[in-house]
């Protein structure tokens, strides 16, 4: 990834997760380097996938899921790639200096999928991948990069890494007020 | 494959060491036989892979999987009909496979069931009850499991002896009661824990479906509830409802594994027994009579073939590896789907699925204290606990709801259908139901039918060059009818409960899909019966070809039942062993007559 796709990358996060009353932003976070951390180990390989040929035409339309033999770090880069292409023919700028409203709306396009990034790439899904890592990032443990001051499990009142409620099963339908914990003890 | 050795011949060789593998590991090396367990994955435990420090890591365990075998090493391929080409399963879905010794037991989630005395006789009893049209209605492929349950009850309460189960009986040797679960089978005896707590979301579930004319319970589950020592002399430590329990360990040996109530006994100073790890076993060797088996052939971790001979072969790999490992060695017949002969492969079902998501407005359900299978559950619209008379469908579902699985990263997906899945609207929504979220899952039985089966893939390979397994699989008429009766009822349920939203599901409504996870409950292709032409092992899970071969897992199950299955696993491993031990040691050929 060089410069411009990070800077898209964070403009990209940042609409997903803006900063507002609940909470900060993604970035602000540290969903950023959560993502960079994920794409250089194991997950950015995509290790774990089954990557046999041959690929089959049906294959997505049999599972009803989107299939991939590309691993996510490929993805990133052509996703990115074809988002950049696709802004400046029609924007003629970067996804990064555009309103907030007009970034809004191809976050949208993307995601129901009206917009088409372009012919090889399934945009929808390209969609749904962002999303996925940029909550992962959010709600995580902060051990993993983001999630900092533990501002997303703040935000939905998720006392975190914790190990033991027998001392409140009995105050069933109660606000407990616990305050968050991380496996990482500073963050 | 570069070399070729032969281990030392033992009398019994288990293939598989998660939950069936280890008690019956356990059983025979307890009667003196000197026992070999090969594992496809790692040494695991407690520590040093999920002590306390480890394991409240949503991210590591539950959304990147790290204790399940990964596709990448096994996996299989899947089609809804005969005439399609099958595709392979690349990401995690269904299968959620054990991916170090303990299997898939180091990480279910405990809930702990029998299943309904009903459920081993399904064709019989819906003849006698219904007519010969319900059960053959030209899709479904009934059959009787060749036991009953009052005959598996003892191995029932000697598993639940060994879990430590939490629960409450509802059917103490005939007698009812509505504290625990009126529709169960007799039970010889109190669960050895007492019931866990009754949390929030169960208090509105019991609240809303007693005044119902209901009965609700809290669900049988292996999340313990108090210091319990069980009768292989292992030590349990009460559940701190700590939540980090379904797709993870236990940091508090509270969560029965094979882990926590079997290793301890069976690995301490046993001379009688020997542990293989990373070794793939590939082979089971026919004996040149082709009645019998020598011992099995495996890969070890250095990528050497090694024979490892034996007088008994326990295949405990999990359903489906227990069936790919029988059509690879060529023990039993195949089953072929257009003439319903055949017994390898044959009956697969899953579990029929459905239910409804429930958002309530200024609760404080405190998702995060849990426990992996605690929950509340009716079983009023389970099995044949009702009259089928005037439906068009046999079986039900057990409706439950959860207290488990607060964690945030998986439940942002849990909210009111038309939400923002991003932005300021999406934070303002998670922010206020994440503690208001709750569901209805309808665990539903699924009924075999003649064109569901499984049998090996002829173009996708696994690692070592095999084959896949291929499944061929869509959900029966009767089932989809099923599920829809069921929806009904949990969306009346959850209205009754004062959910102020509610999205209905159900799985069933479209065709089946191994990459979506209704549930990871497979089974059956190698079904126990009374009927050899029907049945690829008989009720003690021998093979009906080979003597000296037991297949034990959920492989054996004819049909499912509205439950999670590993109780019903147990039971029969311990079954299994208890006739190796007893009579076929002594004499070694046919347990019974075909
Ligand atoms: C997240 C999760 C939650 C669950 N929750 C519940 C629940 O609440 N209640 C319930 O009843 N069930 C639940 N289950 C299912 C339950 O865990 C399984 O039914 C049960 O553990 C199966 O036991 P098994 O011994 O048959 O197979 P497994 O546990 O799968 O063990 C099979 C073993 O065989 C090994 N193996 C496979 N192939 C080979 C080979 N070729 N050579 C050598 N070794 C091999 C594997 O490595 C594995 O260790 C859950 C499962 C998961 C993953
Ligand atoms: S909820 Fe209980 S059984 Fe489950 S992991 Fe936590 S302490 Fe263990």
């Amino acid at each position: 990834m060089d410069d411009e796709d990070v800077r898209t990358l964070k403009a990209v996060f940042d609409r997903l997760i803006p900063e507002d009353q609940f909470g900060p932003s993604a970035s602000k976070v540290g969903c950023l380097d959560f993502l960079d951390a994920q794409l250089t180990g194991g997950y950015g390989e995509a290790s774990t996938l089954y990557r046999e040929g041959p690929e089959q035409p049906h294959e997505e339309q049999m599972l009803q899921k989107a299939q991939f033999i590309a691993i996510p770090r490929e993805r990133y880069r052509a996703g990115l790639q074809a988002l950049r292409a696709y802004i400046l023919e029609t924007d003629g700028a970067s996804f990064a200096d555009l309103p907030p409203s007009r970034q809004d709306e191809i976050l949208a396009g993307m995601e129901q999928g009206t917009i088409k990034l372009g012919m090889a790439l399934n945009t929808g899904a390209f969609f749904e991948l962002m999303l996925t890592n940029v909550r992962e990032g959010y709600f995580a443990d902060p051990y993993y990069g983001g999630n900092k001051d533990m501002a997303g499990w703040k935000m939905i009142g998720f006392p975190g890494a914790r190990y033991d409620y027998r001392a409140y099963t009995d105050r069933t339908g109660q606000k407990l007020n616990l305050v968050p914990v991380s496996l990482v003890p500073k963050n | 494959m570069t070399t070729r050795r032969t281990n030392p011949k033992v009398d019994a060789v288990i293939v598989g060491f998660g939950w069936a593998g280890s008690l019956m590991a356990a059983e025979l090396s307890r009667a003196n036989m000197n026992v070999v367990a090969i594992d496809r994955g790692p040494w695991r435990d407690t520590f040093p892979d999920t002590p306390l420090t480890a394991d409240p890591d949503e991210l590591r365990w539950k959304t990147r999987r790290e204790l399940l075998a990964p596709p990448h090493d096994t996996t299989l391929t899947m089609r809804n009909t005969l005439d399609q080409t099958a595709v392979p399963q690349r990401d995690f879905g269904i299968s959620e496979l054990g991916g170090g010794v303990g299997g898939q037991g180091f990480q279910w989630a405990g809930m702990a069931w029998r299943f309904n005395p009903w459920d081993f006789r399904v064709r019989s009893e819906t003849i006698e009850r219904y007519g010969m049209a319900r059960a053959e209605d030209g899709e479904l492929q009934l059959q009787d499991w060749g036991i009953t349950y009052a005959e598996l009850e003892p191995d029932y309460d000697r598993w639940e002896q060994i879990a430590g189960v939490a629960g409450q009986a509802g059917n103490l040797r005939g007698k009812l009661t509505s504290r625990g679960n009126p529709f169960e089978g007799p039970r010889s005896r109190e669960y050895p824990t007492p019931k866990l707590k009754t949390l929030r979301m169960m208090e509105i579930f019991n609240k809303a479906t007693s005044e119902m004319g209901l009965h609700p319970f809290t669900i049988p589950c292996a999340n313990v509830s108090q210091a319990y020592v069980n009768p292989l002399g292992v030590t349990m430590a009460p559940c701190t409802y700590c939540g980090f329990c379904s797709s993870y360990g236990c940091g508090n040996y509270s969560k029965a594994s094979p882990q926590t109530c079997v290793f301890p006994a069976l690995l301490n100073n046993n001379p009688n027994f020997r542990l293989i790890t990373n070794a793939c076993v590939t082979r089971v060797n026919k004996a040149a009579d082709g009645k019998s088996v020598t011992g099995v052939t495996y890969i070890d971790q250095n990528g050497s073939e090694v024979l490892q001979p034996a007088d008994i072969i326990c295949l405990t790999a999990f359903q489906m590896e227990n069936v790919r490992l029988m059509l690879l060695s060529g023990i039993g017949k195949p089953y072929d789907p257009l003439t319903s002969e055949g017994v390898v492969g044959r009956n697969f079902s899953f579990q029929t699925v459905s239910g409804a998501d429930l958002w309530f407005e200024e609760d404080h359900i405190n998702p995060f204290i849990g426990a992996g299978g605690l929950g509340s559950q009716i079983d009023d619209y389970n099995s044949d606990n009702f009259d089928h008379s005037s439906l068009d469908f046999i079986g039900g579902a057990g409706i439950l709801t959860l207290s488990r699985d607060g964690t945030p990263i998986a439940n942002a997906n849990k909210l009111p259908p038309g939400t923002p899945r991003w932005g300021s609207g999406f934070k303002r929504a998670y922010s206020n139901y994440y503690q208001n979220y709750g569901v209805l899952f309808n665990q539903g039985t699924s009924m075999p039918i003649k064109r569901g089966y499984l049998d090996l893939d002829p173009t996708y390979k696994d690692p070592f060059g095999l084959p896949l397994l291929r499944l061929t699989y869509d959900y029966a008429r009767n089932d989809r009818a099923m599920a829809t009766f069921t929806m009904n009822r949990a969306i009346q349920i959850g209205k009754r409960m004062g959910a102020s939203q509610f999205s209905a599901f159900n799985f069933a409504e479209k065709p089946f899909t191994t990459a979506i996870g209704a549930s990871n409950h497979t089974i059956g292709g190698a079904v126990m019966g009374a009927d050899p032409t029907s049945s690829a092992v008989n009720s003690y899970l021998q093979s009906w070809d080979c003597h000296n071969v037991f297949v034990v897992g959920a492989s054996a199950f004819p049909n499912n039942g509205g439950y999670n299955p590993t109780g019903t696993v147990g039971a029969l491993a311990l079954r299994a062993a208890r006739a190796i031990c007893g009579n076929y040691a002594r004499k070694p050929g046919a347990l019974q007559k075909g």
